[in-house]
């Protein structure tokens, strides 16, 4: 297909060729064209089909407000749905495809429905889905589903990266057309930093499409002038390619910036980044967007917006048709006429719906006054348009103007209104905008261009002396102003025929009409009943003409109509975006222990606890299955020694004179007389005096502890813990530091711990168990001379050690460790074994501090002290929470061994049906006990200390499975502890 | 949001945990006479003002200090950061 269309001039680059395809066939377009450029280039006029009646549709505007010309780039995993042609720059091997038809674009087999429109007025799923109910899941949705919707997801994973940044600056400018550009300069001459974006690709915004001067050249040669003189201050960051999709709270701003959308491929860098600028002050000059006019049949291809034919024929040397008319209700649509006339394009009539006089010299038009358009013919593209006055005349390209609307969007983005001026016929940023934000140019209703660039500079230097620079006196960039008068007129109201008012969700005006009959009277109600301005384009070209018939329909003024809320984002943002590099494994980060590389080689498979990556199990050659090993695991550690890298525990240390006194507040049992060279066990609860975390706490000094915590809550116990210092204790002496990440530490645990720490502790310290008995810690050295601490605890019941030591000799303990223990068979044992070991031993975790269960259900009532306060204390009193018959910790065991006991499932008394109302309780762990050869489990039940010995139904209506267990004491292995003090 | 942080100057509201109404730093006295009811509305009854509200952020991607922080809840305008340490000695929590 050749360029049928082309014109001279324009700011493509002739000089490079560029080759697209559209639907599979071969076009070819210019550097510096947009693909609907190229299109129109190509006499490509209808590109897609509409989303409910699949009417042929083709290109409308020529900016990011298209509700058209909705197209699908790229193939395979890159394929991207409802993309803008108007917005999409042209690059070599670009492919697009039309969406929306089954079969092809030219004979979509759905377009029947648009001969069923009668059927599918505003509401129509409402009213037509609703019964048989059973038929919406098996026939409705998925008919609807299939029909409906514009272009399809790739189903692949998205193969491209995003970033994210943040930016900062005194002054971000919103838009580099007249206002932007005049305020970017008035601002950077003043040394302020600035960031000047913008949507398109090419700076200028509507100088770019118009044939004004500023300062006696081409506005669009100014633009480029303009550009350079800011690209060179080093305070001036310019960014094209860049939406400034969002106003948020004291100066913040989203942007995304198409990085290499642009490119046939991003070469591995990132496709867009979204960008979190900070800024003192704001210029919205973000411009206007042109109205269309709603008459019968308005949205055949070949019906386009006035300033948007203006824009092909002026920026990118296209004309949209070869007979065109113009249709205006302002004098700004003559100059589309004006225009296409200089570039040798025929422009048969001007319909002017005043009655007024020719506003400019159309050569060769005839000016019909006081006229509308009332219906047009030609089903895949325009062939001639009917006037109000019956004339028919052939075209095939109709310029529509109904006017200008300010770009207010992103002063409504905290809720702000806009106000509305008769004098321009729109609606302009109300008085409450955005903190720091001030609107400029045409976006302010200032709508012609010598207003604009004053009003850009005026606007700019106000703002930069307020952040204490001096404003720059260089005057405003000269141009004239250009005649703007307007005489609204929304919709042709003598037209029968079906007339569009959102194209992209086909909306029309008697929808509307509808919608108030059925006593949807609001706007917002409006919006949602008939889905107007609810598609991806956001009603940019629908909103107000909709308001404007809305209101003619209940006699109110336009105000008092009101608006609906504009919503971040201005124009869509993918989902990829937002996400940036926050996907798959790099959603967070990962923490590693310090021997995580060690527990790799050695066959370590891991889990996330937390964001921590952990040693789950080792597996040895010849296990067939992750049981072998932990069984393993635990049994060996039972018989002789295993080692556990436990440095994920929270680590806080506290320091100061107050340290004790502190501790007594944040625990519920006592640590004032807990001796030096002594650790204790500390159980937290919150406020309403639920359980809250466990861990112990070693006094190393008089005056320094060190805490720990479970691996899960360190974060939120450390925070606690600063808000009880500063908020509720604020004269304490003490001082909190996490270090977390600053000591590995492993536990020794199993009958020759202590034989195996000999060979690895110095000799200088006595470890025997007269000098270092049960629960007591000391800072000793390790492997000559490296600094370790000592602590005698054992969650595993064994006699066990915690040895820590700075964090980079992590990996070279473990090694020493296991090099000791080699004459012991000493294991590494991983979360799993650790689990074992510590139900067989009735120690709670997690699965027991669930947010449910009080320190009198876990069995240590008595450490919440009576003679002292603590978090959570007086709550803890409550009656309810202390009723006779409360559920308490206990072991249970399967009446057949042979059995595995499931977690999650509820006790119910024998001979008792099984409902909730006859509830006992519920167990919380279960594990296989290698040391006693079956199954076994802790759970809490209702007085369970004084039920040992007695038989409960252990019910699990998911699994649907039911067993006899005994209740036994939660201590299976060595309850009276004499392992752990050997 | 930013939040003017007394000692590091304007933040980004993302580095801080919200908390809650400041009032929590009114923790009752354990030994009082209406201790039970005092905790019990101390730990669950929250005024939910539509205007200006003192809330407790904490700075835990930076110098983790607990701020009270005054900030509308309709305009989110934020009117005055100050030391949650500062405000619980004005409150009378000194020792």
């Amino acid at each position: 297909m050749s360029q049928v269309n082309r014109v001279e001039g324009g700011q493509v680059d002739r000089s490079k060729e560029i080759k697209f395809t559209f639907n599979g066939k071969y076009m070819r377009g210019y550097a510096g064209d947009t693909l609907a450029s190229a299109l129109l280039a190509n006499g490509q006029t209808l590109v897609g089909r509409s989303f409910k009646y699949h009417r042929p549709r083709g290109i409308l505007t020529a900016g990011s407000e298209e509700p058209n010309a909705l197209v699908q780039l790229r193939s395979g995993a890159h394929q991207e749905p409802n993309t803008r042609a108007t917005v999409t720059e042209l690059f070599d091997g670009l492919a697009a495809t039309s969406q929306n038809h089954r079969g092809s674009l030219d004979y979509d087999l759905m377009a029947v429905t648009d001969f069923l429109s009668p059927f599918l007025s505003a509401g129509f799923y409402y009213k037509t889905f609703m019964w048989p109910k059973a038929f919406w899941e098996k026939l409705y949705e998925p008919v609807i589903r299939s029909s409906a919707g514009l272009g399809r997801l790739s189903m692949k994973e998205d193969p491209d990266t995003y970033d994210k940044g943040f930016l900062h600056c005194d002054l971000l400018v919103i838009g580099a057309g007249p206002a932007g550009l005049s305020a970017a300069l008035a601002a950077g001459r003043s040394g302020a930093r600035v960031i000047l974006a913008d949507e398109d690709f090419t700076p200028g915004g509507r100088l770019n499409s118009e044939t004004l001067n500023v300062d006696d050249m081409p506005g669009a040669d100014w633009a480029v002038q303009a550009v350079a003189e800011l690209s060179a201050m080093d305070n001036v960051r310019v960014m094209t390619r860049t939406t400034i999709y969002g106003a948020y709270d004291h100066g913040v701003y989203g942007a995304l910036e198409r990085h290499t959308d642009h490119l046939a491929n991003s070469n591995g860098k990132p496709r867009q980044v979204l960008w979190r600028i900070y800024s003192k002050r704001a210029v919205l000059a973000a411009g206007s967007t042109e109205r269309p006019i709603a008459f019968g049949n308005n949205d055949r291809p070949g019906i386009m917006l006035a300033g948007a034919v203006r824009c092909y024929v002026n920026r990118f040397g296209v004309t949209p048709g070869q007979q065109v008319a113009v249709f205006t209700n302002n004098d700004d649509g003559w100059r589309t006429a004006a225009d296409l006339v200089a570039k040798g394009v025929d422009v048969s009539t001007v319909i002017d719906s005043r009655d007024a006089p020719a506003v400019l010299d159309v050569p060769g038009a005839r000016h019909i006054r006081n006229a509308a358009v009332m219906d047009t013919v030609g089903r895949k593209g325009l062939k001639s348009i009917t006037l109000t006055n019956d004339q028919v005349i052939p075209v095939d390209c109709l310029a529509v103007s109904g006017g200008w609307n300010p770009n207010v969007h992103l002063t409504c983005h905290q809720r702000g209104r806009p106000t509305w001026r008769d004098d321009i016929s729109a609606f302009v940023p109300g008085a409450d905008l955005p903190v720091g934000m001030t609107v400029a140019g045409a976006a302010n209703g200032s709508l012609t261009l010598a207003a604009a660039l004053t009003e850009g500079r005026a606007v700019a230097n106000e703002l930069v002396k307020e952040l204490g620079f001096t404003a720059s006196r260089k005057a405003a960039p000269k141009a004239e102003d250009e005649p703007r008068a307007c005489s609204p007129m929304w919709h042709v109201k003598d037209s029968t025929k079906r007339a569009w008012v959102d194209q992209q969700n086909d909306v029309t005006v008697k929808d509307i009409k509808q919608s108030h009959l059925e006593g949807f009277r609001s706007v917002e109600h409006l919006k949602r009943y008939t889905t107007l301005g609810m598609a991806t384009d956001q009603g940019k070209t629908a909103n107000i003409p909709a308001l404007a018939i809305m209101s003619e329909i209940t006699g109110k003024s336009i105000p008092e109509t009101g608006t609906t809320i504009f919503r971040p984002p201005y124009t869509p943002i993918p989902i990829g975006a937002l996400g940036g590099r926050a996907r798959g494994k790099d959603f967070r980060p990962y923490r590693r222990t310090p021997s995580h590389a060690w527990a790799e080689k050695n066959g370590a498979s891991f889990v996330e606890v937390g964001n921590w990556l952990r040693a789950e199990w080792y597996t040895r050659p010849g296990e067939k299955g992750w049981r072998d090993s932990v069984d393993r695991e635990a049994f060996m550690t039972r018989k002789s020694v295993g080692i556990c890298d436990v440095t994920t525990l929270g680590k806080i240390d506290i320091q100061g004179k107050d340290a004790a006194a502190f501790l007594n507040v944040v625990y519920a049992n006592a640590f004032g007389k807990l001796p030096v060279g002594k650790v204790r066990y500390g159980l937290m609860l919150r406020e309403d005096g639920i359980c809250y975390d466990d861990g112990t706490t070693a006094r190393m000094s008089e005056n320094h502890f060190v805490m720990t915590t479970t691996t899960a809550n360190a974060v939120l116990v450390f925070r606690r813990l600063e808000f009880v210092r500063q908020c509720l204790c604020p004269d304490m002496d003490v001082h909190l530091i996490s270090t977390t990440d600053g000591w590995a530490q492993f536990a020794v645990a199993g009958p020759n711990a202590r034989n195996l720490l000999r060979k690895v502790i110095d000799d200088a310290h006595d470890i025997s168990n007269e000098a270092f008995p049960f629960m007591a810690c000391g800072e000793v050295s390790v492997c000559g001379g490296t600094p370790a601490r000592l602590f005698r605890i054992s969650f595993s019941g064994e006699l066990a050690y915690e040895i820590a030591v700075p964090a980079r000799y992590g990996n070279s303990m473990i090694e020493a460790l296991m090099l000791a223990g080699a004459e012991y068979d000493v294991v590494p044992y991983g979360t799993e074994a650790l689990s074992v070991m510590r139900i067989e031993k009735g120690h709670a975790a997690g699965n027991e501090l669930n947010g449910q269960t009080t320190a009198l259900n876990l069995g240590l009532g008595g450490m919440v002290s009576s003679k002292k306060d603590c978090i959570g204390k007086v709550l803890s009193e409550r009656p309810e929470l202390n009723r006779e018959d409360a559920i308490r910790l206990v072991g249970l065991k399967p009446v057949d061994r042979s059995l595995k006991l499931i977690a999650g499932s509820h006790f119910i008394n024998k001979g008792d049906e099984a409902l909730m109302a006859n509830d006992q309780g519920w167990m919380s762990s279960v594990a296989y006990s290698p040391s006693l050869g079956h199954s076994i489990g802790l759970g809490f039940i209702k007085s369970g200390h004084e039920r040992y010995g007695e038989i409960v139904r252990a019910v699990s209506p998911i699994h649907e499975t039911e067993m006899e267990v005994e209740i036994v004491s939660p201590h299976f292995i060595d309850p009276e502890g004499d392992r752990l003090r050997a | 949001m930013i939040i003017d942080h007394p000692l590091l100057g304007p933040r980004d509201a993302a580095e801080f945990v919200y908390l809650g109404d400041a009032s929590l730093i009114d923790r009752p006295d354990w030994q009082d006479e209406n201790a039970a009811e005092k905790f019990y509305e101390y730990g669950y009854l929250r005024d939910n003002p539509a205007g200006e509200h003192q809330e407790l952020w904490y700075h835990e991607q930076g110098d983790r200090s607990w701020l009270v922080v005054t900030r509308n809840t309709l305009t989110h305008s934020i009117t005055k950061v100050e030391m949650a340490r500062d405000v619980a000695r004005a409150r009378g929590r000194s020792k």
